[in-house]
C-alpha cells in the first residue's frame, strides 16, 4: 500500500472536498475496486455481480430495500464472509484470503448495524483499541511498563481525546461504553473505526435511530470526516435526506445485484429504482 | 472372541453413558445449560434401588423379579422428583443470569447431594445387587453376554426410540423442541417455557435414575461420588455427539463406551481416560461442534 | 498527569492489601500467635490466590471458561518438584533453588497453555470448557503413570513402573500412582508472597496494556475487535498461556510444600474450586479473587477442627448456592443499586 496518512496532532485543517462520481475517470487511483463479487449461503445467492469503485475522497451510498445485501456486502469487504467469487482490490491490493483483522490494517474500517462496541470498557478504552495497531509497544514492555510503554500511552491518551473531539465527546472518555445514550454509542463506533486509521471507511446505517436534527449533524460530521482525514466514506442507509444530501455516488442494491449506479439526480428519477423501492405502477 | 466381547462390553457401557448423555443434551439444548449436578442425580437413582434391593433380599425369584422392577420405578419415581425440585429452588431463579453463574449453582448442586448423601448413608463403598444376574452364554466358554448387558442395550434402544418419537411427534415434545430453539418466540406462541424446562429436568433425572440403576448394576460398587466420574464421562459423550442433538447423544455415548473399553482392552487400564479424552478433543478440532451438532455461526 | 488513573490506583490498592496481610501474618507469626494448623495452611493459600488471579485471567479477563486450571498446576507441580531435586547440586541455596523450580514450572505450565491453547482457542463457550476439562484429565492420568528418576546415567522416564530401569544409586522422583515422594520442602510464606506480588504485576499491567485492552476486547465483542484489526488468535493464546504460566508457578511452589504429592490433587475437583473462588470473587476483579481465595480456603478448612466438620461441605454447598440464588437475584440487585451508586467502566479492572 502506498504511504499511510498519519491523523497530525492539531491540524484538523478542512480540505476542500472534490466531488467524484463512480466509474468516472478519477484523476487518482481509485481506493476501492470490485468485481463480479459475489457470495453464496447453501444454494442461496445473496450477492452476485457486484461492481464498484470508491475513489479516494469520495462519500458512497449503498442504498437498497431490506434484505438487498447491502450489509453483506460490508461483511464482504471485511471478510466476515469470504466471497465466492469475485475480487476486491484495496489501494490496488488484492484482499484475498485476508482475516478481517488484516483487511483492517489494510485500510478498512467499518461500524455495525446492530452496534457492536466493547461495552465494559471505558469510552476512551474503546478508542484506545481502535488505535492497538499504532501503539507498537510489546507485551513485555508493556507487564514491565518500560518508557516505551509510558510514552506511547500517553500518546494514544491524547489521541484518544482528539478522535473524541470530533463529536464533542471528550467529556465522555472515563464513562463506560455500554451506558451511553444510543446516539453516543453510534458516534464512539465511528471514532473507534476512525482510530485504526483507514483509508475506507464503512458506516453501516449511522443515522439509524436518529431524529432529524441529529441526523443532520451527522451529515455534517460525516463531510468533516471525509475532509480532514482524506479519506473515502462508504454507507449504507434507509434515511434518503441524508443519503441524497452527502453521497457523491449512489449505488442501489436489489436481491444481491446492483440495479442503478449514479449521482443522486440520476438515481432519483431512475424507474428501476423507483420499481424497487414502491413496487411497479398498475 | 475377545475383540467380540469387548465390542459387547463397549456398546453396553456406551448406552449406559448414552442415557446420562440423553439427560445432558436435553438439559443442555433447552435450558442452554451444563448441569453438573447431573451425574449426582445418578448416584442418588442407584442409592435408592440398592435400598429396595437389600430389603428384597432372600425372596422368592417371582417376587425378586417384582422387586427389581420396583426398586427401578422407585428410583426414577424420586430422581425425577428431585430433578424437578432441584431445577424450581436452584436453576430457576437463574434464569436470565449469566450462565457461568448457573454452573457455579449447578456445582453446588452437585456438592450438595454429594455431601448430603455422604451423611445420610455413609461415606463407605455399598456392594450393589444387581437386579438382573447371570449370563447369556453364546459360546459356552468363550462368549457370553451378561443379561445386564443385554439389559442396557435393550433400555437404550427404547429411550432413544420413546424419546425420538416424543419430541418429533407429541406436543409436548415440540414445546421443547421450540424452547430449545427460541424461547421468547415459543413464549409468544403461547407455550408454557417453565414448565417446559420443568419436564425437561424430569424426564432427564428419570432417565438418570435408570442410567445409576443399569451402571451399577454392571459395576456393582456404590459411593456417594459414584455418580461424578460417569458423569463427567457422559457429558463428554454428549459434547462428542454434539450437545443438544439426541442423536448425537446415543452415538458419542456409544462411540465413548467403545473406545473406553478397547483402551483399556489394548491400550493400557491406567491410560483409558487420557485415550478418551485425547479423541474428544481430535474430534472437536476438526468437528467444532461434535459429531452431529450443528454449527452456529455469530451473525454480524 | 492530572489525575492517577482509575485503574493504577485500583492495582496499587490491591498491592497495598497483599503486603498489609503479609505485614500483619508475619507479626502474628513472630509474636507466637498463629496456631500451627494456620501456620500449615498460608503458603497453599497463597497458591490458591495465585491460582484464583491467573484463571480470572483466562475466565474474567479473557471470557473463556477454563475447567481444567488444575491441570496447568499439576504441570507445574511435578516438573517444579523434578527441577528441584535435579538442581540441587547446581543450587545448592534453597530459595534460589526454590525460584528456579517455580521458573520451571511456569514453563512447563505456559507449555501445556500453548499445546491445548493452539488447537483450541478456536472453539468457543462450552465446548473449549469441555476441552480444558479433558485437558486436565488427560494430564491427571499421565501423570499417574509416569515415572521419573535420576541416576549416575542420567534422567530416567517411563510410562510403567516395569519400564523403570533406575539404578541402585538413584533416586526416584515420581512414582507413578505414588506421586512424588520425598520432597525436600523447599516453599515458605515469603516465597508464596512474592509470587503473589508478581503475579499482580504480570496481570493488573497486562490488563492495563494495549495487550490487556486487546484480550478484553475480544471478550466484549471478538467481531468488533477483528473489526478495527486485533488478532484473535494472538491475544486468546496470549491471556491463555500467561494464565497456565502463573498456574505453573503455583503449582511448583505447591508441590515443594509437601514431602509427597499425587496427580489426584490436582484433579477435576481443584479446578472448580478455583473457578469458584473467581466467580464468587467477581468475574475481572482481581481483588475479588484474592479476598475470596483466601477466605473461602482458609475458611472451610478451619471449620475441620469444630465439632461441626462433618458439616462442613454440605455448609459449603448451601452457601455457594444461596450467595449465587443472591447475587444474581433481579430485586436485589436493585435494592443494592439504589443504596450504592453503579460505578463508571470499572468492569474487567479493581
Amino acid at each position: 500500500m502506498a504511504e499511510k496518512k498519519q491523523f497530525q496532532k492539531g491540524k484538523m485543517v478542512p480540505v476542500p472536498s472534490v466531488s467524484i462520481i463512480p466509474e468516472r475517470d478519477l484523476g487518482k487511483s481509485p481506493i476501492l475496486e470490485c468485481s463480479h463479487l459475489g457470495i453464496d449461503f447453501g444454494g442461496l445467492t445473496a450477492v452476485n455481480e457486484f461492481n464498484i469503485t470508491v475513489g479516494r475522497t469520495e462519500i458512497a451510498g449503498l442504498i437498497g430495500p431490506n434484505g438487498a445485501g447491502k450489509t453483506t456486502v460490508f461483511n464482504l469487504l471485511t471478510k466476515v464472509y469470504q466471497p465466492t467469487r469475485g475480487t476486491i482490490l484495496l489501494d490496488g491490493l488484492d484482499t484475498h484470503g485476508k482475516t478481517p483483522a488484516q483487511v483492517n490494517r489494510m485500510g478498512i474500517a467499518r461500524t455495525f448495524q446492530n452496534i457492536r462496541l466493547f461495552s465494559n470498557l471505558t469510552v476512551e478504552d474503546n478508542v484506545k483499541i481502535g488505535l492497538h495497531n499504532q501503539e507498537k509497544y510489546s507485551m513485555f514492555s508493556g507487564i514491565l511498563r518500560l518508557p516505551k510503554y509510558w510514552r506511547q500511552e500517553r500518546a494514544a491518551h491524547e489521541r484518544a481525546l482528539e478522535l473524541l473531539s470530533i463529536f464533542d465527546m471528550q467529556d465522555l472518555a472515563g464513562h463506560q461504553a455500554g451506558s451511553l445514550p444510543y446516539g453516543a454509542q453510534r458516534r464512539l463506533e465511528i471514532v473507534r473505526a476512525l482510530a485504526t486509521n483507514p483509508s475506507l471507511l464503512l458506516l453501516d446505517e449511522p443515522a439509524a435511530g436518529m431524529n432529524p436534527s441529529e441526523t443532520a449533524e451527522l451529515m455534517e460530521n460525516i463531510v468533516k470526516i471525509r475532509d480532514t482525514f482524506q479519506i473515502a466514506i462508504m454507507l449504507i442507509e434507509h434515511d434518503m435526506s441524508l443519503v441524497m444530501g452527502i453521497c457523491e455516488g449512489i449505488c442501489v442494491l436489489n436481491f444481491g445485484q446492483i440495479i442503478a449506479k449514479g449521482t443522486a439526480e440520476e438515481i432519483q428519477s431512475n424507474p428501476t429504482v423507483i420499481e424497487a423501492y414502491l413496487g411497479k405502477q398498475q | 472372541m475377545s475383540f467380540l466381547n469387548n465390542v459387547i462390553t463397549g456398546v453396553s457401557l456406551g448406552s449406559i453413558y448414552a442415557i446420562i448423555a440423553l439427560g445432558y443434551t436435553m438439559v443442555y439444548g433447552i435450558a442452554k445449560m451444563l448441569n453438573f449436578a447431573h451425574g449426582d442425580v445418578i448416584m442418588v437413582g442407584a442409592y435408592v434401588c440398592f435400598f429396595v434391593m437389600s430389603g428384597a433380599a432372600g425372596l422368592s425369584p417371582q417376587a425378586a423379579v417384582l422387586a427389581s422392577v420396583g426398586a427401578v420405578l422407585l428410583a426414577a419415581v424420586v430422581c425425577t422428583a428431585l430433578g424437578i425440585v432441584i431445577e424450581r429452588l436452584a436453576y430457576k431463579p437463574l434464569r436470565s443470569a449469566p450462565s457461568l453463574a448457573v454452573l457455579i449453582t449447578a456445582i453446588g448442586v452437585s456438592y450438595l447431594l454429594q455431601n448430603s448423601a455422604q451423611l445420610l448413608w455413609g461415606a463407605d463403598t455399598k456392594t450393589f445387587r444387581p437386579i438382573v444376574e447371570g449370563s447369556l452364554v453364546l459360546i459356552p466358554g468363550q462368549l457370553s453376554i451378561s443379561y445386564v448387558a443385554v439389559l442396557s442395550i435393550v433400555c437404550c434402544v427404547v429411550v432413544m426410540a420413546a424419546l425420538t418419537a416424543f419430541t418429533g411427534g407429541t406436543k409436548l415434545g415440540k414445546a421443547m423442541r421450540a424452547c430449545s430453539e427460541d424461547k421468547a418466540a415459543a413464549q409468544l406462541m403461547g407455550i408454557d417455557v417453565n414448565a417446559t424446562i420443568s419436564m425437561t429436568f424430569a424426564i432427564g433425572s428419570a432417565l438418570a435414575a435408570l442410567a445409576g440403576v443399569l451402571m451399577c448394576s454392571a459395576y456393582p460398587v456404590l459411593s456417594p461420588t459414584t455418580g461424578s466420574l460417569p458423569g463427567i464421562r457422559a457429558f463428554t459423550a454428549a459434547v462428542f455427539g454434539g450437545i443438544g442433538s439426541v442423536p448425537g447423544a446415543l452415538l458419542g455415548g456409544i462411540l465413548l463406551g467403545v473406545i473406553e473399553t478397547f483402551a483399556k482392552a489394548y491400550i493400557s487400564t491406567d491410560l483409558s481416560d487420557a485415550v478418551v479424552f485425547a479423541v474428544l478433543i481430535i474430534v472437536l478440532l476438526v468437528k467444532p461442534a461434535g459429531l452431529m451438532g450443528r454449527y452456529v455461526p455469530e451473525k454480524v | 498527569m492530572k489525575k492517577i488513573n482509575k485503574n493504577s490506583l485500583n492495582g496499587f490498592i490491591n498491592y497495598g492489601i497483599v503486603i498489609a496481610a503479609f505485614a500483619v501474618i508475619q507479626l502474628l507469626l513472630g509474636m507466637g500467635r498463629l496456631s500451627n494448623s494456620l501456620q500449615s495452611l498460608l503458603v497453599p493459600a497463597c497458591c490458591y490466590i495465585v491460582m484464583a488471579v491467573s484463571l480470572n485471567l483466562t475466565v474474567g479477563i479473557l471470557g473463556e471458561l477454563s475447567l481444567g486450571h488444575g491441570g496447568f498446576m499439576s504441570l507445574g507441580a511435578f516438573s517444579g518438584i523434578t527441577a528441584s531435586i535435579l538442581l540441587q547440586g547446581a543450587i545448592p541455596m534453597a530459595p534460589a533453588r526454590l525460584a528456579a523450580s517455580m521458573a520451571v514450572g511456569a514453563v512447563f505450565g505456559a507449555l501445556g497453555g500453548v499445546i491445548v491453547g493452539v488447537p483450541v482457542l478456536r472453539l468457543q463457550g462450552d465446548y473449549l470448557a469441555i476441552v480444558t476439562l479433558a485437558f486436565g484429565q488427560i494430564i491427571q492420568n499421565i501423570i499417574m503413570v509416569l515415572y521419573v528418576g535420576v541416576d549416575s546415567r542420567g534422567i530416567h522416564l517411563a510410562a510403567s513402573k516395569e519400564r523403570f530401569d533406575l539404578a541402585a544409586d538413584g533416586t526416584a522422583i515420581i512414582k507413578g500412582p505414588m506421586g512424588a515422594v520425598g520432597v525436600t520442602k523447599l516453599a515458605s510464606f515469603t516465597a508464596g508472597f512474592v509470587l503473589i506480588m508478581i503475579t499482580l504485576l504480570v496481570v493488573q499491567n497486562l490488563v492495563n496494556s494495549r495487550s490487556g485492552r486487546a484480550i478484553m476486547a475480544l471478550r466484549d465483542n471478538r467481531i468488533a475487535a477483528e473489526s478495527v484489526g486485533i488478532n484473535t488468535t494472538k491475544y486468546k493464546l496470549m491471556a491463555f498461556v500467561t494464565s497456565a504460566a502463573l498456574a505453573g508457578a503455583a503449582g511448583a511452589l505447591w508441590g515443594l510444600n509437601y514431602s509427597s504429592t499425587v496427580a489426584s490433587k490436582f484433579n477435576f475437583n481443584t479446578s472448580i474450586l478455583v473457578l469458584v473462588f473467581v466467580v464468587l470473587g467477581g468475574l475481572g476483579s482481581i481483588r475479588g479473587s484474592i479476598i475470596a481465595a483466601a477466605l473461602l480456603y482458609i475458611l472451610p478448612e478451619t471449620l475441620r477442627a469444630w465439632d461441626i466438620a462433618e458439616y462442613r461441605m454440605l455448609i459449603y454447598a448451601i452457601i455457594l448456592i444461596l450467595v449465587m440464588l443472591a447475587t444474581n437475584n433481579e430485586r436485589l440487585k436493585i435494592l443494592v443499586g439504589r443504596v450504592i451508586p453503579k460505578r463508571k467502566g470499572a468492569a474487567g479492572n479493581g
